[in-house]
């Protein structure tokens, strides 16, 4: 076990330099694009004057890299700052304020929480469904079932989420209404109706990520039914399912745990035009509003909680990887 | 239970229907009380604030304005001017000297009593250092306030302006509590029908009718009202066809038909004064010279655009900014047309035999603006005038291209009296005139026009106005686009909608009830 403590050790340093990089490349490209802070609010009324006097208040007059070091600075001890929106009207939401929403990182919690609930919600029903799916497949391969859920989930993979979303909301939410076309969860929900109004995105994504998971399942599987132990036990007389299920799985498990955490990763960074389908307030939402009026700060964390992301469920499929396979387990 | 089907059975539900038509369409019906409002609007920001000073998009508007927030003054669905706050006022005979008399026994939502200290107090908010006010060029014309006693306010201008109680209409002078200004920004403390319940700025606004408001009488008929930020137009159309919201503002034009199938949804559809523009700058050549400017407006078919960019949605405009919300629009003046022949008069009147000219657009300026543009190359080719489109990016629009490019694609909302309009973006001089046009009789009308207190005469001089700038002005303006919103059949409202902003000028919360 001594050999996973170092390697979990080494890729967390390693993320933390991931994410150092990134928060730079985001830095450098929010900024590079045309119009900044100041002039995307004013929008039509950004007379010189007006724009001088924002970016003087928010510190936007300053240099880049003055700017970029203070933001890390404040970010390595844990603080993101204030969004620039929240700063322009900071004598609004000063002491007096009811205190919400004031720091990036206030505003950011309940957005990353929704979108943890559905990526959540997603991965409980998709998971499941991919496996049994693939290992179904594998086992009935060529057949018409095989045939059926190959172009099915081929067929939801390759149309875009938001036809994905719109064929949902026509079935589900407008021809049978059964479930709401708006996912416009609030804290005042129950859990009940935060469940109930979440499943029609939860059922887009899990259309859209399931093909991916289920066909390497099936493919993984396969790979390994022509290998010689299988045949060893084919050959024992052992059933065909549970050929698959307790000799054949356990081997394809690491390409299989790999799919199912990048297909997390996505589900918590990518599903932004499923939220706006379903005006779901999720982190994504948050993240292409900041960007549109160059939020940066805002910007910059909901970059790290994606880039985080992505780190953390690699080196967790890498590290179940390791513990599915004896041969990794033990050091040499 | 039996349900034969009887002669007195049959003689109650006959009698029941004839007492339902002689009551007439729910639309006349009167107002009733309850029931919770869900609006799904555009235009939410996660930088929206209850600072009415910065509000500009549709959100904000709807929910400070007439639901969280008062005005002085109202304009009404039918266009006319009525007091909010203010109980009434007058004006010295040069339109200088402006006294408001206020409500008595309002109450902002804190129990805190209103009267004319926050009423100064709210309109230097506009003035303040520092302060980004959209209205700050309304404001910064009043001298001097003026206590007059508890309920009674003068306000001195420093040039007369006979549209000043309509000025403080504007959804950016909203009153709020003196003293405390920074807590009512913060909470959402006003003297409006709701007060703010819950508020997650980009998301969801929550708020509960305040009892025994001021004007009970004749607003403020829902329990609750519940607005939700919906950016994408088809999450909009969606959420109110399948009931989960009860009015939706800017229904996409394409899904229209499909929607007026649906008989629990209502569309409503008004001409406004949001007019699509194409802003010629005179200082580059060759837009100073006023038949180039001629040969261009008599080049663009203007019905084609309405059919083709607004899919009939609007109406055609004559290259003056007032609009079917004005009061004094001048509806019987020559209409350009397109006229192929009359554009190669004025250019050779200019001494050309052709025209290349460089059209700046991008969508930023308005839905459609790239096809208009091509619509607009492709109509004037037969004059000889050569439209190079430069296709801009959205982002930085207003700030790169708008005022900087000789010509350019451009959208104004529109303002609510003559006066605002032209001062906004014709007077010469101001920043946001966005030709740099300059012409002396207009400019001498505009100072008359803006201290004249006699209707009749004021009608004349902005007539005139709107002919000078439809023949020699800079602006081409091809078309005016409806207002097209969408409502449950649930709902009801008055014999008049306001056509000054989406949705009953945004005071849907206000005026309308459940039926």
């Amino acid at each position: 076990m001594f050999k996973i403590a170092d390697i979990i050790i080494r890729r967390l340093g390693l993320g933390l330099v991931t994410l150092f990089f990134v928060s730079v490349l985001i830095f450098i490209s929010v900024n590079s694009l045309p119009g900044d802070f100041a002039q995307e609010i004013l929008g039509q009324g950004a007379t010189p004057e007006a724009v001088a006097a924002i970016r003087a208040e928010i510190g936007l007059d300053r240099p880049i890299y003055e700017r970029y070091f203070d933001w890390l600075f404040g970010a390595v001890q844990g603080n993101f700052g204030t969004s620039y929106a929240r700063s322009m009207f900071a004598e609004a939401w000063g002491s007096t304020a009811t205190a919400n929403f004031n720091t990036v990182a206030q505003q950011l919690e309940p957005r990353f929480f929704n979108t943890l609930f559905l990526a959540g919600l997603t991965a409980v029903i998709a998971i499941p469904i991919s496996l049994i799916f693939g290992i179904m497949a594998a086992l009935y391969r060529s057949s018409f079932f095989d045939r059926v859920v190959n172009v099915s989930s081929l067929t939801s993979i390759s149309s875009p989420e938001f036809f994905v979303a719109y064929t949902l909301i026509l079935i589900f939410a407008v021809l049978n209404p059964l479930l709401p076309s708006l996912s416009n969860i609030h804290d005042d929900m129950g859990f009940g109706e935060r469940f109930e109004r979440t499943l029609l995105p939860a059922l887009t994504l899990t259309l859209v990520v399931t093909a991916h998971m289920m066909r390497m399942t099936r493919a993984a599987i396969i790979n390994l039914l022509a290998s010689e132990y299988i045949e060893m036990a084919r050959l024992k007389g052992l059933s065909a399912f549970r050929i698959i299920v307790v000799h054949a799985l356990p081997n394809a498990l690491a390409p299989i745990i790999n799919v199912i955490a990048l297909n997390l990763a996505y589900l918590i960074t990518g599903v932004v035009v499923v939220e706006v389908v379903f005006v779901y307030p999720g982190i994504g939402q948050l993240f292409v509003d900041s960007v549109k009026i160059r939020d940066i700060p805002v910007v910059q964390a909901c970059c790290l909680v994606f880039a985080a992301a992505y780190i953390l469920l690699n080196l967790l499929a890498d590290v179940m990887a390791i513990l599915s396979n004896p041969r990794l387990r033990i050091p040499k | 239970m039996n349900n034969k089907f009887t002669r007195r059975t049959m003689l109650q539900t006959t009698a029941a229907a004839g007492a339902l038509s002689t009551i007439g369409a729910p639309a006349f019906a009167g107002p009733k009380v309850g029931g919770r409002l869900r609006m799904g609007l555009s235009g939410s920001n996660t930088s929206d604030t209850w600072d009415s000073r910065t509000h500009t998009d549709y959100y904000m508007i709807t929910m400070g304005h007439g639901c969280v927030f008062e005005c002085l003054t109202e304009v009404l669905a039918n266009g006319k001017l009525s007091g909010e706050l203010a109980s009434s006022w007058e004006a010295s005979a040069d339109a200088k000297v402006w006294t408001f008399n206020l409500k008595k026994g309002v109450k902002f939502h804190n129990g805190k009593s209103f009267g004319a200290d926050d009423v100064i107090a709210s309109l230097k908010m506009h003035v303040e250092e520092g302060a980004k006010s959209a209205a700050k060029p309304i404001v910064s014309n009043i001298a001097e306030m003026k206590k007059l006693g508890e309920h009674q306010v003068q306000l001195t201008l420093n040039g007369g302006n006979a549209d000043l109680p309509f000025l403080l209409s504007d959804y950016h002078i909203c009153m709020y509590p003196a003293g405390m200004i920074d807590e009512a920004i913060a909470k959402g403390i006003g003297t409006g029908p709701y007060r703010v319940v819950s508020f997650d700025p980009g998301v969801r606004t929550l708020c509960k009718r305040v009892d025994d408001h001021h004007m009970s009488d004749v607003g403020g008929y829902f329990d609750e009202v519940e607005a939700l930020g919906i950016t994408d137009p088809a999450a909009r159309t969606n959420a109110l066809m399948t009931g989960q919201v009860d009015v939706i503002d800017s229904v996409e034009k394409k899904t229209l038909p499909l929607m007026k199938q649906n008989p629990a949804v209502q569309v409503l559809e008004v001409t406004g004064n949001m007019q699509y523009t194409f802003p010629m700058l005179v200082g580059s050549a060759p837009f100073g010279d006023v038949n180039v400017r001629k040969a261009l407006k008599w080049g663009v078919n203007r019905q084609e655009m309405v059919d083709k960019v607004l899919l009939g949605h609007g109406a055609i405009g004559n290259d003056h900014p007032i609009g079917p919300a004005n009061q004094y629009v001048a509806k019987d003046l020559p209409q350009t047309e397109y006229d192929a022949d009359k554009a190669k008069f004025y250019l050779k009147k200019a001494g050309l035999t052709s025209l290349n000219v460089d059209l700046s657009a991008a969508d930023a300026a308005f839905g459609g603006a790239l096809d208009a543009a091509q619509l607009y190359q492709n109509s004037s080719k037969a004059a000889g005038i050569n439209i190079n489109i430069v296709q801009e990016a959205n982002d930085g629009y207003w700030s790169n291209v708008w005022l900087k490019k000789p010509w350019c694609a451009c959208y104004w909302s529109g303002r609510a009296t003559e006066d605002w309009m032209f001062a906004t973006a014709y007077e010469r001089g101001v920043p946001w005139n966005d030709t740099g046009w300059d012409d002396d009789r207009f400019q001498s009308l505009l100072l008359q026009g803006r201290v004249e207190l006699d209707s009749g005469k004021r009608g004349d001089i902005y007539r005139e106005m709107q002919k000078i700038c439809s023949e020699d002005g800079a602006t081409v303006i091809p078309m005016f686009a409806n207002f097209v919103d969408g409502y449950s059949s649930k709902l009801a409202h008055g014999p008049d909608v306001g056509n000054l902003w989406k949705i009953d000028n945004a005071r849907v919360s206000k005026r309308w009830w459940f039926a």
